[in-house]
């Protein structure tokens, strides 16, 4: 590993061990007081939100792709991992709060990866605005099916999921699974994935096997959007299929636009404001998505790469330019 | 039996609607290639116009389907003004731009209609009060002949109007050859207009179709309808219009027979299903073509 | 012609669309660093006949050989990996990529590190990455692109995008190479200078080459063979000489 990586890492290491400082300064001592609680579940709710539009973005930024149905995914994390700790709850298997977080998060990345994988292999052959009408049509057949199966509740409320997702848990998966995200886009992966959202044709001609790697970041997707399902179902304790619809799926879309499709900064800093604002502003809730749609049209309008673009956040970078050091140019690629 | 025929005559009526609407569909986009999301919001936005100016058209005595002549000039209306204000600026950054474009808009009619009418459903009153004929123990309601007729109708006419009228013609050379049809004198704006105009006229007769079966309106009702019918133009052949009929009917037909017959609580599933299977088999439709990329 | 067997060699090769022939019959050989030219008037099917070698069309009669291995049935990429690649009429870069991560995207079919290694970025990564930086670069050296690695390839003027596509095609690592119009939209300094890098390259990396080009001084001058299609079918085969008084070429040119 090259000595400027290290540096770059080793530095990004100790702003996330900050920013978590500072969240357990704010939760753990009760600084806020009464409101403390809600404030905490307004974090939680950001955080989870961050994970699943990163995992949008992988599709629509980086593959030039759009998912409709990215709740859909979530719901199968959501769904699968509550069956799972549901069952070894009911069995009388106790473990440590850490684990059953463990086992759900692990539960509903993998459903939802194999469900993606499923989904993607016919689907992927499909592109533009086909694809999306499909991921649709998924995410409308993986509702009813949580309608009709008994184990999810047949329709009504499934309730009774162990509350394990923690905070703490959820903002060091949050960042495992951004990191994960990061390092997958600057990678050969990353870079075919790219070429392929250029000019396919082109990327075929170049020895890049088309389907092989838009299975994979769509796998990938879907299983980051079953992670952040899981957190979900096991903080909220219960979940209906009706909550994982189209307009769900379309407010995370949004997020990811806003920010900028093929930029994680953005997505990161549209996911926490995005669902943050509508936690914080109760009266403003029914005008959220009126709001979202006029903003969608302005940026497609005038900016649509999106707020960020394709730009990224680099902490390093940052302490650079305010420490004067001095500045090379070039071989940033892996920062 | 009659069960089996009783399902043929709702799925019709079921069809009909999906037809209405898928043609709304496949002219856009037959011209622009984009899928216009809102479109089945044109059809809330009729259908809430039916529940505002029915008490209103017979308070004022006059005959209540005069407010379906509302409909369509309101439907008309918003259908133009989205393709204004939307999609006309993004028309020529990509196929990505349109597609958010027109879900924003789809989000936006939505959650307007929120905003104004409120979250509870309302009870569309009865335009024609038509008996309802039995015969061997087959219900046939009287409005559903009506609403067959109407919709054939205007297919029919489309149809026409499409192959032999000028605009018509144009509207068919546009999406051939975008630059050739300016060179000879076509106004593809005009065109692309007239398109939505047509559509959303269309979406107002759907909504007219859809509320004498289902008498209720809330403000999300167009999404499903509209990736069902959107489903019927794929199955049918985009960018055709008989595809359109021909794969609105097939779907009601199937979703009001599986609900009877397979598995009440999957049909919505199976339809959607029907989609993914025929995108992967025939692209194309049963009666569209197949459209390769140049290289 | 040598007299080895063929590098590349197709047999009766045909596609039909509808019910037209857009190509009929192809039968060719191109043998051990022979540099062909492929030429015919608009519509002729020159390009369809690149689509049939490179797996974007699968061919509906005839087959196509490399090296004696059948290549029917094989997808682009896969084509690719057996060592036919190409460069495109209309040039298709990756536009909002640097020119060093285009040809980087060339060499990714002989990456070996796994997706693990890239998410822990384990040394393999490192190794591989830098690796295939410093191919890349000398790569780009060739073609005198080295100072504008970092550049995005959109931003490139027209005859350089010509040669970074080029490059693109060579990190394949191939043994024929098919060239759409190299030199389409060039002026003459720039044709002169992809002159040089066609002769570069074909005595650095001893390749075939299939040329299609409108520019007749260009094919007359480097072409050791021209093959002459017309509506789809051979019209004649031979040395530049032979073509330039072949009254079915002159014809066909001239003619109606």
């Amino acid at each position: 590993m090259p000595e400027k990586m290290k540096k770059n890492y080793f530095i990004n290491l100790i702003g996330i061990i900050l920013v978590f400082l500072v969240m357990m300064g704010i939760f753990d001592t009760g600084i806020l007081g009464a409101k403390t609680n809600y404030i905490m579940g307004i974090a939680i709710i950001a955080m989870m939100t961050v994970i699943i539009v990163c995992s949008l973005n992988l599709l629509t930024g980086y593959m030039g792709e759009f998912s409709l149905g990215h709740a859909g995914f979530m719901s199968v994390g959501a769904y699968s991992s509550a069956a799972v700790t549901m069952a070894m709850i009911n069995a009388g298997i106790t473990l440590p709060t850490v684990l059953y977080f463990i086992i759900a998060i692990i539960v509903g990345g993998i459903f939802s990866a194999f469900v993606g994988f499923i989904v993607g292999i016919p689907a992927l052959r499909l592109r533009g605005d086909y694809l999306a009408i499909v991921t649709v049509a998924f995410a409308e057949i993986v509702r009813v099916a949580f309608t009709n199966f008994q184990i999810t509740g047949g329709g009504k409320t499934l309730s009774g999921i162990p509350k394990v997702s923690d905070y703490h848990y959820i903002y060091i998966v949050m960042v495992i699974c951004v990191a994960l995200m990061y390092m997958y886009v600057r990678s050969r992966f990353g870079r075919a994935v790219i070429a392929i959202r250029e000019d396919y044709i082109a990327a075929a001609a170049s020895g890049i096997n088309v389907t092989y790697y838009k299975v994979m970041t769509f796998v990938l997707s879907a299983f980051f959007a079953g992670v952040a399902g899981a957190i979900y179902s096991h903080y909220l304790t219960a979940i209906i299929p009706t909550f994982f619809n189209f307009m769900k799926s379309s407010e995370f879309l949004t997020m990811v636009i806003l920010g900028g499709s093929g930029s994680l900064t953005g997505s990161i800093i549209g996911a926490a404001v995005l669902a943050a604002l509508p936690e914080a502003l109760r009266d403003f809730q029914i005008y959220r998505m009126l709001m979202y749609s006029v903003v969608l049209v302005i940026i497609m309008i005038f900016k649509p790469s999106g707020i960020f673009g394709t730009w990224e956040f680099s902490l390093p970078r940052v302490l650079n330019r305010v420490f004067g050091k001095n500045q090379k140019k070039g071989g940033a690629a892996h920062e | 039996m009659s069960l089996f025929i009783q399902s043929i005559i709702n799925g019709l009526n079921q069809g009909a609607v999906y037809a209405l609407v898928a043609l709304g569909y496949t002219m856009v986009y037959g011209i622009i290639r984009m899928i216009n999301f809102a479109h089945s919001d044109f059809i809330m936005v009729g259908s809430y116009t039916l529940f505002y100016t029915i008490p209103l058209m017979v308070g004022a005595g006059m005959p209540a389907w005069l407010s379906v002549v509302v409909a369509v000039a309101v439907c008309v209306a918003v259908g133009v003004t989205v393709e204004a204000v939307a999609y006309k600026p993004v028309r020529n950054a990509g196929s990505m731009s349109a597609l958010i474009t027109a879900l924003a808009m789809s989000l936006f009619l939505e959650n307007l209609a929120l905003v104004l009418f409120g979250a509870n459903p309302k009870s569309v009153p009865e335009i024609f009060s038509l008996p309802t004929l039995k015969v061997l123990g087959i219900i046939l309601p009287v409005k559903y002949l009506v609403t067959l007729s109407i919709g054939l109708f205007m297919m029919l006419a489309l149809h026409i109007f499409v192959k032999k009228t000028t605009l018509g013609k144009a509207m068919r050379a546009v999406p051939e050859d975008k630059e050739a049809s300016t060179l000879v004198g076509i106004h593809v704006n005009k065109i692309i207009t007239t398109t939505f105009a047509i559509g959303s006229g269309l979406a107002a007769v759907a909504a007219l179709m859809y509320c004498s079966t289902y008498p209720r309106c809330t403000t999300d009702m167009g999404t499903m309808l509209g990736i069902k019918a959107f489903i019927a133009a794929v199955l049918g052949g985009i960018g055709s219009i008989p595809g359109a009929m021909l794969g609105g009917i097939l779907v009601g037909l199937l979703e009001i027979l599986i609900k009877v017959y397979l598995a009440p609580g999957w049909y919505e599933a199976i339809t959607y299903s029907i989609l993914i299977v025929v995108l992967l088999v025939r692209p194309a439709g049963i009666l569209g073509k197949n459209v390769g990329e140049k290289v | 012609m040598s007299k080895e067997a063929p590098v590349l060699e197709a047999k009766g090769l045909g596609i039909q669309f509808g019910g037209l022939k857009a190509v009929n019959d192809f039968t060719m050989k191109i043998g051990q660093s022979e540099l062909v030219g492929l030429i015919g008037p608009n519509g002729a099917g020159k390009t369809t006949v690149f689509n049939l070698l490179t797996g974007v069309y699968q061919p509906t009669e005839g087959s196509y050989f490399l090296n004696g291995e059948k290549m029917n049935g094989k997808q682009s990429h896969q084509v690719v990996a057996a060592g036919i690649a190409r460069t495109f009429q209309n040039i298709r870069l990756f536009k909002k990529m640097t020119v060093l991560e285009n040809v980087k995207i060339a060499f990714n079919k002989n990456m070996k590190y796994s997706l693990f290694s890239a998410f822990f970025r384990t040394p393999a990564f490192w190794k591989e990455e830098a690796e295939i930086d410093a191919k890349a670069r000398e790569l780009l050296s060739l073609f005198h692109l080295e100072d504008l690695a970092d550049e995005a390839a959109e931003n490139l003027p027209y005859g350089k995008q010509r040669k970074l596509e080029i490059a693109r095609a060579l990190a394949t690592d191939m043994k024929v190479l098919l060239l759409d119009e190299p030199a389409a939209g060039m002026n003459p300094t720039e044709t002169a200078e992809l002159l040089e890098s066609i002769n570069l390259i074909r005595e650095k990396f001893n390749i075939s080459i299939l040329l299609i080009e409108h520019d007749m001084s260009l094919v007359m001058n480097v072409c050791e063979r021209i093959i002459v299609l017309n509506y789809g079918e051979i019209l004649a085969t031979g040395t530049p000489e032979e073509i330039s008084q072949n009254p079915k070429v002159i014809s066909a040119y001239l003619g109606d």
